[in-house]
Formats: structure tokens, C-alpha cells, sequence
């Protein structure tokens, strides 16, 4: 038998291409897949110019040039300006961030609640799982954009009950898929095997069940972000989510509807900002899709 | 004499079929009915039987992984059946398994070294340092590498894996291993290199096994006791050798003539059973054998045959030898 000490110095020096996880793995399958990096490109880019937005627009989101109304794209207003004068590119850069961040901390409040509803349900089972999964199922029996002008009516309009209303009518999207993911995980041998070895309930429900049951989370909530923007345009469509003076994208396209004839600008590039921010969700999820949830690597 | 280290009395473990609605009981499936047996200390006790005979059932019974229905296990003498959830994670220590699937019983996001440290923290080894080096001096001991330790199970081989989930048993140094099919899932020729591997560890760390299998071969070549398990039941249990030398109960004799020889000249003589193992929610009445036994008599379709020891340390569920044996012994 070889002596244990020497081994651990040897190991600091392991080949890392050997130690690669299950979720390098998945990273090294999603670079092979072309369409998924560019959506992931085009996620990038807008996450970019969210963040960058004081530094990239240079006029403010209201500053108003009551003389430059309605001017069609040129060199000065690379998109054009709105009804107030205002330029529509850095009015798109600003909305950005408000769609991206409606988008990704409606969908982490879905996943959280989600997760912790479907891992009791799923791994507890019984009359527990009978009252949450009926209560996802009358949730779900609603088309979700109603439900969410139905809370929204309730809480009142604002950006911030727009993004509440969202993340609550995605909480059963995930509750589901996480439930019936720890449903097959918790009949798995190495959950067996680690009651076997005597671990406690809680430490199971973490370090096992958890972990393993991610990968189909990760696809959908990347889908979900995608979505979670289109409700909340359509919501500032309706009046219901951001408020003027407000650069969201949904309440953009509905202030320009008037001049859809005289001037198209003004709602062509919010429309194309909210379809390309949606597209490169959705190829990107895609592509985690193929990457992650067909099956582990074994 | 050696002390028995578990206690088997009367085990049992059915579940219930619900249906409908409101899930009503309407049956139960006796997956394990009435199973009593010992296991000494140091020795391994090889459980035999077709596929739903509930062998596995019975192992997990053991350590309450599946609640038992009835019954009493004793393991060094305390009865654990009556533990609390505490306690009870407590005589896990001593009591390990090793599991059928070496692809399903390691944890594909953990590495090496993770699986095999949970045990370790599970049950108080705070030091980070000394769980580093248990892992490495017990990688080695089951023929592995400590470099392994750094890798996921699906970098693996099946031998290889099984060998990491025998580790895993080993790392809290129990006193007893239910290995549950360990060799099943493998090649042939691994197969022959992991029993030897556990009949090394057997000797080195004194350990007691169950060791549950399908294959008679496998378990005459580990086992010095050995139970044959028909629909839940034992029919007979007796020594490794007077077992293949005497077979008494008629369905360990149709098993035995099943296990082939490698030898062509060799007189086929095979004992074929007709039909298959009845449904362990409606069994049979008397003697569960009996739709299938090549001597059915009349009173086995009536009254359940008892576990009788019919030669010292021989013991038989079969109405064949009650009334003419048990009376000259």
C-alpha cells in the first residue's frame, strides 16, 4: 500500500482535463453548439448595454428636444426620435435594463419559490404533495397572461408589481418540473445509499437531490427569462406595468401606436429590441437544453 | 462457539396495493413473509433466489432503509427495529450496504473524494486533513488510485465503481455489509476479481456479510452459510457445501441443477420447473412451492411447511421430510 501522505502533494498537480465536472461537461457541449453561443452573444450584448447604458446613450432617456419630434433615423438620432423628442436609441439602451431586470429577478423568485414548494411536495409526497400540486394545478388552469393583469388590478400598476405578478405565475411552471424531477432522483440507489450511510433528511435534500435536479431548472429558467420580458412588455403595453416616463419597451411600442402611419421608427426598434432579447433567451436555452437535460453523461 | 451478530425473528415486510380515489387499501404484496434467520459473527450468509423472491426486500429491511411490517432484527444484541430516527442513523455506522448498480448508487455530481468523505462527516470526523487521508489509504486498499480521487464516477469503469461503493462501506469500519447483488451488474471477469477483493476486506477487517444474489455460483464461492428464498420466505438454510451436497428442499434442488457445468459430457440431469414464481400479492395457500413442486402431496396445497431443522444445521420448509425425518433426528 503506497503512503497516504505522499498522495495529497501528487494530487495538487492532477490534469484538470481529467477532473472535468458534469458542468464543465455541459459548458464544453454548449460552445460545440453554433446557434446557442449566438444567442448567447446576443444575451451578452444586451446585458452589456445594460450595464454600460450611462456611458453608451449619450442623450438622458428624457432629455427632450421639443424641435427634433418624430425625426426619422439619421445621423444625429441613429433610431429616430419619439413623440416628445426624445432619442429612441438611448431610450432602448436604458430599457434594457429594466427588461433584463424584470426578466431575471421575476424568474429567480419563480425558481426560488418553485424550488422549495416542489422539493417538499416531491420528496415528502402524500397529503403534502396532494395540496401543492392541486393548488400549481388551479394556478395553472388560468391563461397566465390574466392571472397576472388579475394580481397587478390588485396591487396596483408599477414596474415592480409587474415583475411580483410575473414570478408568481411562474412559480408552478417550476414547481412542477422540480417536483416530478425529485420524484425520480429520490428513488435513485445513491439517495438510498446515502440514508444507508445515515445522513439526515435535510443534508440529502441538499446535497443530493438539489444539485441533481438543476439541469432542467437552468434550461427553462433561461426560457422563462424570455417570456418573463414578453409579459412584462405586454403588461407596460396595457398600462398595467412600468409607468410613464418610464423607457420600457412594451410601454414604448404602446405611447407610439398612434404614429405606427407617420412614423414607424418609433415603434419598429422597441418591437426589434424585445424580439432579439427574446430570441437570444430562447436559442441559448436551446442550446443549455441539448447541452444539460437529454441525460448526464455516464 | 462465535456470537451471532444479527438476529433475525419473524420479519416481515408487505405493501399495501391501494386503489381508487382515495387510495383504499385493497391487498398487500408480501414481499417479505415471516423471515427468521441468524448471522454469525464473521462468517457471510449468502441469500439466493429468483427475481421477486424478495431477497433485496429482506436486506433493506435489515436497516430499516424499508420499514419493516412486523417482526424483530437484534443486531449485536439490541433491537433496532424499535430505534429511534437518531439512534438508529447511529448503528449505520456498523451496518453498511453495497449496492446492485455501480452506475446508479454513486452520485454522478460528486467527485470521488466527496462520496466517499460523506460517511465520514455523517458521523463526526470534523478533521479535514484525516478524512483526506482515510480516503487515499482506502482508495488503495480496494485497488484503486489516490489520484482517483479527484474524478467523477462516470470516468469510471463498473468494476471500478463498485469497487469506489465498497469503500464507501468501508469507510466507517462497520461490522456488518449487506451487499445487495454487488457483482450482478458486472462482466464475468470483473465479477471474480470484486468477490475476491470482498473476501480479502473480509479477512482484514473482520467483517460479517449478507450477501444477496441470484446467482448460486457467485454465492457458493463467497458464502459460508446459505438461505434459499422462495415468495418470500426461507425454504431451506444450511452450510455452503451440505447445501450443494444435499439439497433437501425441492426447489433449491431445480436451482441447483440450473447452475451449468462446464462440461460437455456432462449427464444432463436438470430438474426443469414449470409455470412461474405466483404473484406475492395472492400467494398460494400452504406451501407457496406447491403450484410448481414435482412431489406436491395433498397436504402441501393445505398447510404451510415450517423451517425445521431436519439434519444439525440443516433446516427445510418441506412437508416431504416433516413426519418421517423430524421424528428420527
Amino acid at each position: 500500500m503506497a503512503n497516504p501522505a505522499r498522495n495529497i502533494d501528487e494530487l495538487e498537480t492532477t490534469d484538470p482535463k481529467q477532473t472535468r465536472g458534469p458542468w464543465r461537461e455541459a459548458w464544453y457541449e454548449f460552445k460545440k453548439n453554433k446557434i446557442a453561443v449566438v444567442g448567447f452573444c446576443i444575451v451578452l450584448f444586451f446585458i452589456l448595454l445594460a450595464i454600460f447604458a450611462p456611458w453608451i446613450a449619450k442623450e438622458g432617456i428624457n432629455a427632450q428636444e421639443t424641435a427634433d419630434r418624430l425625426l426619422p433615423p439619421s445621423a444625429e438620432y441613429w433610431l429616430g426620435t419619439d413623440d416628445f423628442g426624445r432619442d429612441i436609441l438611448s431610450r432602448i439602451i436604458y430599457g434594457a435594463r429594466i427588461s433584463l431586470w424584470v426578466g431575471f429577478s421575476a424568474v429567480i423568485g419563480s425558481v426560488i419559490v418553485g424550488s422549495i414548494l416542489g422539493i417538499i411536495a416531491g420528496y415528502y409526497g402524500r397529503w403534502v404533495d396532494t395540496i401543492i400540486s392541486r393548488f400549481f394545478d388551479i394556478m395553472l388552469a388560468f391563461p397566465s397572461i390574466l392571472l397576472a393583469i388579475a394580481i397587478v388590478a390588485v396591487l396596483g400598476p408599477s414596474l415592480q408589481n409587474a415583475l411580483i405578478a410575473i414570478a408568481i405565475i411562474n412559480v408552478p411552471n417550476f414547481g412542477r418540473l422540480i417536483r416530478s424531477k425529485v420524484l425520480s432522483i429520490k428513488e435513485d440507489e445513491y439517495i438510498t445509499a446515502a440514508k444507508g450511510i445515515g445522513m439526515r433528511d435535510i443534508r440529502i435534500l441538499f446535497s443530493h437531490i438539489l444539485p441533481n435536479s438543476m439541469a432542467p431548472v437552468i434550461v427553462q429558467g433561461t426560457l422563462a427569462i424570455a417570456t418573463a420580458i414578453l409579459e412584462a412588455a405586454a403588461l407596460g403595453f396595457l398600462g398595467l406595468g412600468a409607468q410613464p416616463p418610464s423607457p420600457e419597451w412594451g410601454k414604448m411600442l404602446a405611447d407610439s401606436k398612434d404614429y405606427l402611419q407617420s412614423a414607424p421608427w418609433t415603434m419598429i426598434f422597441p418591437g426589434l429590441a424585445i424580439m432579439l432579447t427574446v430570441l437570444g433567451f430562447n436559442l441559448m436555452g436551446d442550446g443549455l437544453r441539448d447541452a444539460m437535460d437529454p441525460k448526464m453523461k455516464s | 462457539m462465535t456470537k451471532h451478530l444479527l438476529e433475525v425473528d419473524g420479519l416481515k415486510k408487505h405493501f399495501p396495493i391501494k386503489k381508487g380515489l382515495f387510495g383504499k387499501t385493497v391487498g398487500a404484496v408480501k414481499a417479505v413473509n415471516d423471515v427468521s434467520f441468524y448471522v454469525k459473527e464473521g462468517e457471510t450468509l449468502g441469500i439466493v433466489g429468483e427475481s421477486g423472491c424478495g431477497k433485496s426486500t429482506t436486506g433493506r429491511s435489515l436497516v430499516r432503509l424499508l420499514e419493516p411490517t412486523e417482526g424483530k432484527v437484534s443486531f449485536d444484541g439490541q433491537d433496532i427495529t424499535k430505534f429511534s430516527a437518531n439512534d438508529m442513523r447511529k448503528v449505520r455506522r456498523n451496518i453498511q450496504m453495497v449496492f446492485q448498480d455501480p452506475y446508479a448508487s454513486l452520485n454522478p455530481r460528486h467527485t470521488i473524494e466527496k462520496i466517499l468523505a460523506e460517511p465520514l462527516i455523517v458521523h463526526g470526523m470534523k478533521d479535514a486533513k484525516k478524512r483526506k487521508e482515510k480516503i487515499y489509504e482506502f482508495l488503495e486498499i480496494v485497488g484503486l488510485n489516490a489520484f482517483h480521487a479527484k474524478r467523477y464516477p462516470h470516468q469510471f469503469s463498473g468494476g471500478q465503481r463498485q469497487r469506489i461503493g465498497i469503500a464507501r462501506a468501508l469507510m466507517t469500519n462497520p461490522k456488518l455489509i449487506i451487499a445487495d447483488e454487488p457483482v450482478s451488474a458486472l462482466d464475468v471477469s470483473i465479477q471474480a476479481q470484486v468477490l475476491n477483493l470482498m473476501q480479502d476486506l473480509q479477512k482484514e477487517f473482520n467483517l460479517t456479510y449478507i450477501f444477496i444474489a441470484h446467482d448460486l455460483g457467485v454465492v457458493r464461492h463467497i458464502s459460508d452459510r446459505i438461505a434459499v428464498m422462495y415468495l418470500g420466505k426461507i425454504v431451506e438454510i444450511t452450510d455452503s457445501n451440505e447445501l450443494h451436497q444435499n439439497p433437501m428442499h425441492p426447489y433449491t434442488q431445480a436451482l441447483l441443477s440450473a447452475v451449468p457445468i462446464p462440461d460437455p459430457h456432462h449427464d444432463e440431469n436438470e430438474v426443469v420447473l414449470e409455470g412461474d414464481m405466483p404473484s406475492p400479492a395472492n400467494p398460494p395457500t400452504g406451501c407457496a412451492f406447491h403450484t410448481r413442486c414435482p412431489f406436491k402431496m395433498d397436504v402441501c396445497t393445505k398447510a404451510v411447511p415450517e423451517l425445521k431443522e431436519q439434519k444439525p444445521g440443516h433446516f427445510a420448509a418441506c412437508h416431504l421430510y416433516n413426519g418421517t425425518n423430524s421424528n428420527d433426528i
